[in-house]
């Protein structure tokens, strides 16, 4: 026996707490004892309010311009964070650009997580040709350098919110379908899976019933975690002049239009790279504090 | 045969392993868990301690602490652990590495983990001397080739260069045992180093154990759940309850006399061979054992304690004292001198329930399930498997009937077939007018899937984590009785109380649940569409002996309630006897012995029924006769010999004709059978003169004689 089992032999029978809310308040206060979640939980939280009340917080419309600024675009009393070469008030357009991000980026890992569970579901529960089908396609897909892959799709069909939440889903999708299918691989041996077949359930019933709620928690940690890279990914494209058509701000955009002043005006770009930085360390702290939560049951 | 003079005259010395008043805890989130409330006991140099008591009691943690293995979380937050005169709690890590694998080894469970898989068994036994004391390559080599030798194994040199995923679980467990005895250690601790094992192959470790400890004279530590282990191996025991030693003596002391309650539940909890379920319903030790981060004041196994007095038993602390009138003898119980002498419950086999023979409801003929054996990548080695080979029996009707035999017979291929999982390759499985050996689980109808349910094994994987237990049963009664959601709710309630848990355990998930309670709602799970058949796949083999007989008390219940017949699968041969009316006993997927239960558990056995039924471990001291030990491994079951399965291990083999000619299925009375070329008599007078060398030759039946060439 080892120590960790006996370990959990001796802890204490847990509160026998029923109900879906006493289940979620209980999960809450776990995420409270944990430092790294709780700082990530909080720089998320900081950011989503942010996105939701920049009409009513930011100091100026994102794209007005003042000219004024422009004589001496730093930090100052009247624009917090300093303005942009067009004199545009930096701390707005970040306020701004928030909300795309934070829709842009859910949206799109939500859709990956979706698709990619049901193909790695459907791989790993029957197996066969179906997971050869669905694990080749996947490896083609991650074969190609993604960037190019961005590049060539929305150059076709062109740059737009929904255009690229349907490629980050088409791209994350055979990742988080592998994670998936690893672990239906797994659970679909267990006897309570057979202990269904037994009493006549469907095979989506199995595999949405007993198997997908068992690998809740490496996809939440994994969620957390691509919500973090799928944020760089939306700033790269916007730096690479593919995100969002302008004026509307956007992080990558804004240090794309900005850059090439670094020497002059480092305020410019460093205040919306510390935005997308803060972003990805908030969401990877908060992987990091669920993955220990998860390791402790 | 316990030497009880030599293990006093050791303890006059100091002791080779103190534990002077130990206090042990973990530091977890919730607070400090005092796994270990202040324990104390000694060892001798020499001498085998045997630790007994559930999962939970602390035995590991004794162990761990011997070696101070016990991680971030644990502490010796008082108290001493002397070994060797030193305190092994206030020893720098540099002294602990000079005292552990060299003078204390540890023999784990799982053999495998223990293990290097990428190294031969030379290197990793090569390494001990050379690390602990710097012999060079050569004389380390002979040295570890003559501790193989020692442990017995055939070719000590050839198994040198084997790689341990070559060896089976009995070979593994014997190198580990020569790689903690190689560095000549005078504490050798062993946590339940045969659990894993085969019942065959267990007799021959605890044997080999046995031997060696006189060789080479170090002291044991011998942690097991299971009794009988312990008689064979130990001079003394120690009873552990809840981190407590509640009672210690000689083997003979303890077995004869027991004073503490909890010992008097764990062996009357046992089915000893020779009680049935006809006789009486096994004993139980209600509840479970409490959370060490909360300690009663009083005596911790009070709570569950039949003959505990409120007062005296549950307000002070009770102090461990001497039985009087056997020295070495204590026991921690207040009571001890006012409760009744205990008696041994054995030998009630019941008188088997006259009724006529009811019609078989099961019955299996000629079932064979082949297996293609596939090789890497591309290859078909053109090889098959045969995991059953032509398989006959039958179950009656609201009846038992068990299935008994070591890892490797077949038995859970059989379950498979039963349950839809696989079909078979040729022969008929019928439940009632239903064919089903070659229809596989999707493919049949749920009239059908109703009649048959099945119990698992590992109480861990049988409930899904997600689902509460409401929803697990509730869920079985939609659909396999159509039930609506309102009557699904009263109906799991009923069902709960059907297997003994109160209706609040609905809402419960499995986290919450003990091993015991885990199975207790499978068990309802499968009774939800009133099943026909209830196929039970060694479902007590992973739980305590008190849990174990709770439930085997709780199937037997059912079974006369609702006539439910129950395919039972087990390697226990000792919870066989006391469950099953009719018994198959099958090896390398064959059925070499079918009966009554009451008539395979009597001569004329098939000899290896016989030797399955010698090797059993018996937890009393008074009867340890010779056993069988079944020399060599199982033979590979893609080239099976064309005689006798058994006959390459058989230790009444008449002669060739075990290996070319298939043995005929001798017809007894009551349907009983046996496969096997001496005849019955003869079998009988074998079994109950003993001497089976003597008169091997003799026995061949005449007219097969000349079958002897090939």
């Amino acid at each position: 026996m080892t120590l960790q089992t006996t370990i959990d032999r001796v802890a204490p029978p847990r509160p026998a707490r029923t109900g879906p809310v006493a289940g979620a308040l209980r999960q809450l206060m776990r995420v409270g004892e944990n430092w790294p979640a709780m700082i990530g939980l909080a720089i998320v939280v900081f950011w989503v309010l942010a996105a939701i009340l920049a009409p009513l917080v930011s100091p100026y419309p994102p794209n007005a311009n003042d000219m004024k600024a422009l004589a001496y675009p730093f930090p100052s009393r009247a624009h917090w964070l300093g303005t942009d070469h067009l004199g545009r008030d930096i701390l707005s357009r970040i306020l701004w650009g928030a909300r795309t991000v934070l829709l842009v980026a859910p949206i799109a890992v939500l859709g990956a997580a979706a698709l990619g569970s049901l193909l790695g579901l459907m791989a790993g529960y029957y197996r066969g040709w179906i997971d050869g089908l669905i694990s080749r396609v996947g490896d083609i897909v991650l074969s190609f350098p993604v960037i190019i892959l961005y590049m060539i799709i929305l150059a076709k069909f062109g740059s737009s919110a929904l255009n690229i939440i349907v490629v980050i889903t088409l791209t994350k999708a055979p990742i988080i379908a592998r994670i998936v299918r690893g672990i239906t691989l797994e659970l679909r041996e267990r006897d309570y899976v057979l202990a269904a077949k037994m009493r006549g359930e469907s095979a989506l019933y199995i595999m949405f019933c007993e198997i997908l709620p068992n690998a809740r928690g490496p996809l939440i940690v994994d969620f957390c975690l691509r919500l973090g890279y799928t944020t760089i990914i939306i700033g790269v494209l916007g730096f690479l002049g593919i995100g969002l058509p302008p004026p509307d701000p956007d992080w990558g955009g804004m240090v794309k239009d900005t850059y090439g002043m670094m020497s002059v005006w480092p305020h410019m770009s460093l205040f919306p790279c510390a935005a997308v930085s803060s972003l990805v360390i908030g969401f990877n702290l908060l992987a990091i504090g669920l993955r220990e939560i998860s390791l402790r049951d | 045969m316990t030497d009880s003079r030599g293990a006093t005259e050791n303890r006059a010395r100091a002791p080779l392993l103190e534990f002077r008043q130990a206090r042990i805890s973990f530091m977890l989130r919730a607070g400090e868990a005092n796994v270990i409330p202040g324990l104390s006991f000694s060892l001798g140099a020499g001498e085998a301690l045997g630790l007994v008591g559930e999962s939970g009691c602390g035995k590991s943690t004794v162990a761990l602490a011997t070696m101070r293995y016990l991680g971030r979380a644990g502490r010796v937050t008082s108290g001493s652990i002397l070994f060797e005169g030193q305190d092994i709690a206030r020893m720098s890590e540099d002294e602990l590495r000079r005292i552990r694998g060299r003078r204390i080894a540890m023999v784990y469970q799982d053999p495998m983990s223990s293990l290097n898989p990428v190294k031969t068994i030379g290197k990793q036994l090569m390494e001990v001397p050379m690390i602990h004391e710097g012999a060079d390559a050569a004389a380390a080599r002979a040295l570890a080739v003559r501790m193989l030798e020692e442990v017995k194994l055939p070719d000590a040199a050839g198994f040198m260069d084997r790689y341990p995923h070559q060896l089976s679980g009995g070979q593994q467990q014997r190198v580990v045992i020569a790689m903690a005895l190689i560095a000549r250690p005078s504490l050798l601790i062993m946590d339940e180093p045969t659990t894993g094992l085969d019942v065959t192959v267990e007799a021959a470790v605890l044997d080999l154990v046995r031997e060696l400890r006189q060789r080479h004279n170090s002291a044991i530590l011998f942690i097991s759940h299971n009794l009988g282990t312990v008689v064979r191996v130990c001079d003394r025991i120690g009873v552990m309850y809840a981190g407590e030693m509640v009672e210690q003596g000689t083997i003979r002391q303890v077995f004869a006399n027991p004073r503490h309650p909890y010992t008097r539940g764990l062996l009357d909890c046992l089915p000893t061979l020779g009680r049935d379920k006809h006789g009486s319903p096994l004993a139980t030790i209600p509840g479970q054992v409490g959370s060490p981060l909360s300690r009663p004041p009083g005596c911790s196994f009070a709570r569950r304690c039949g003959s505990a007095e409120e007062g005296r038993c549950t307000t002070a602390p009770i102090p461990i004292r001497p039985v009087p009138g056997e020295a070495g003898h204590e026991a921690q119980c207040v009571r001890m001198a006012e409760l009744e002498a205990w008696l041994r419950k054995d030998g009630q086999a019941g008188a088997v329930p006259d009724g006529a023979e009811t019609a078989p409801l099961v019955e299996i003929a000629g079932l064979r399930k082949t297996y293609r054996q596939t090789h890497g990548l591309f290859g078909d080695t053109g090889k098959t498997v045969k995991a059953l080979n032509d398989v006959d029996m039958f179950a009656e009707a609201g009846r038992t009937l068990a299935i008994v035999g070591e890892s490797g017979c077949g038995k859970s291929t059989l379950a498979k077939i039963m349950s839809g999982l696989v079909t078979a390759s040729e022969g008929t499985a019928r439940i009632g007018p239903d064919q089903i050996a070659a229809t596989a689980i999707d493919q049949r109808p749920q009239a059908l899937k109703r009649k048959l349910q099945m119990v698992f094994q590992n109480p861990d994987s049988t409930l899904n984590p997600s689902h509460s237990v409401g929803y697990v049963i509730g869920r079985a009664l939609r659909r396999l009785k159509g039930l609506g959601k309102r009557s699904a709710e009263d109906e799991t309630r009923r069902l709960l109380d059907v297997v003994k848990l109160s209706g609040d355990f609905a809402g419960r998930k499995p986290h919450q649940l003990s091993g015991g309670q885990k199975q207790r709602v499978a068990i309802a799970r499968a009774l939800a569409g009133d099943p026909e058949v209830i196929i039970a796949d060694e479902p007590v083999s992973a739980l305590d002996v008190s849990v174990q007989a709770a439930i085997i008390n709780l199937l037997n219940e059912l079974q006369g309630e609702r006539a439910t017949t129950l395919l039972f699968i087990s390697h226990d041969l000792a919870v066989v006897r006391y469950m099953a009316d009719h018994v198959a006993v099958m090896y390398l997927g064959k059925v070499v012995e079918f009966g009554r239960a009451a008539e395979v558990f009597e001569p004329p056995f098939h000899p290896y029924t016989e030797a399955l039924l010698s090797a059993a471990p018996v937890p009393d001291p008074d009867r340890q006769g010779e056993r069988i030990i079944l020399d060599g491994a199982l033979p590979s079951a893609t080239d099976l010999p064309p005689g006798c399965p058994f006959a390459s291990r058989c230790p009444r083999k008449v002669g060739s004709i075990c290996d070319t000619t298939p043995p005929p299925a001798q017809r007894l009375a009551h349907g009983h059978r046996i496969a096997c070329h001496i005849e019955a008599d003869e079998l009988v007078s074998l079994q109950q003169g003993g001497a089976p060398e003597r008169q091997r030759e003799k026995h061949v039946r005449p007219h097969r004689a000349e079958e002897h060439i090939r």
